[in-house]
């Protein structure tokens, strides 16, 4: 997050993606950690050095922080969400966060996704088709800058 | 279950997003803005995830792939901004940009 480079800011951000790709292999979900590596670790942030590359100079980010007292605050506000679902996890910790369910061998895997897709989550199936639909057309709408509009 | 209770992921889930939301809230860059979104967005499908082996319900794994799909989707439309506001010439501050039209 401190890094002025934003190159080295992605390269860090595609590190991230990669352990939290492991971690998800750890909870069973390996249709998701496939997922995260291809779309996220792959696609997204190949995009997003493509527009840092693209940027070049004018992509420098150095440290530019508000008045001391803006930045105070963000500090404050971040640590009391951190505080605060730390201590509810240790409220919670005894009940309901041991034992997890006993899950078969193809928990996880993409034939039970794409069958609870297509089954019971139809609806969020197709909106999400919407969604990307619509980010596809408003990234060319956005990409594509009039020449006539250029003062 | 192999591994640690579902207890540490969560932990792990709230650090990731006290980081993204201190660089959303400290960073003025819009890449970087757009980059810690990016992780409170993880921490997130990181913790439907943890749900879902915790219940053993693949729910909450679908919904984590809805939130990727729209994740992919943010992105694009954040990147395109960007790359309009460079080709305007503005100058790359989300503090700065405060009106909507060029």
């Amino acid at each position: 997050m401190n890094v002025t480079n934003p190159f080295y800011a992605a390269l860090a951000l595609i590190g991230n993606l990669a352990s939290l790709a492991v971690l998800y292999l750890l909870l069973a979900a390996e249709f998701l950690t496939a997922a995260q590596v291809l779309v996220y670790a792959g696609a997204v942030m190949v995009m997003f050095l493509f527009v840092v590359a693209y940027l070049g100079g004018r992509a420098d980010a150095p440290w530019a922080g508000g008045p001391p007292l803006l930045r105070t605050a963000a500090v404050v506000a971040a640590a009391a969400l951190l505080v605060e679902v730390v201590v509810v996890l240790g409220l919670a910790w005894g009940d309901n966060l041991q034992d997890p369910a006993q899950v078969a061998d193809s928990f996880g895997s993409p034939a039970e996704i794409g069958e609870l897709f297509l089954t019971d989550h139809l609806l969020a199936f197709e909106i999400t088709s919407i969604v990307l639909l619509v980010a596809a057309v408003g990234g060319v709408v956005l990409g594509t800058t009039p020449e006539k509009e250029d003062d | 279950m192999d591994g640690p209770d579902i207890g540490w992921y969560l932990i792990v889930a709230a650090m990731l997003f006290g980081i993204g939301a201190l660089g959303v809230m400290l960073r003025r860059s819009p890449l970087i803005v757009l980059l810690s979104l990016e992780i409170m967005l993880n921490a997130s499908n990181l913790t439907l995830i943890a749900f879902a082996r915790q219940r053993g319900d693949l729910t909450g794994q679908v919904f984590a792939l809805a939130v990727m799909a729209v994740a992919a989707a943010e992105v694009a439309i954040g990147l395109g901004l960007i790359v309009a506001m460079a080709r305007r010439r503005l100058v790359l501050d989300v503090d700065q940009a405060s009106a909507l039209r060029g």
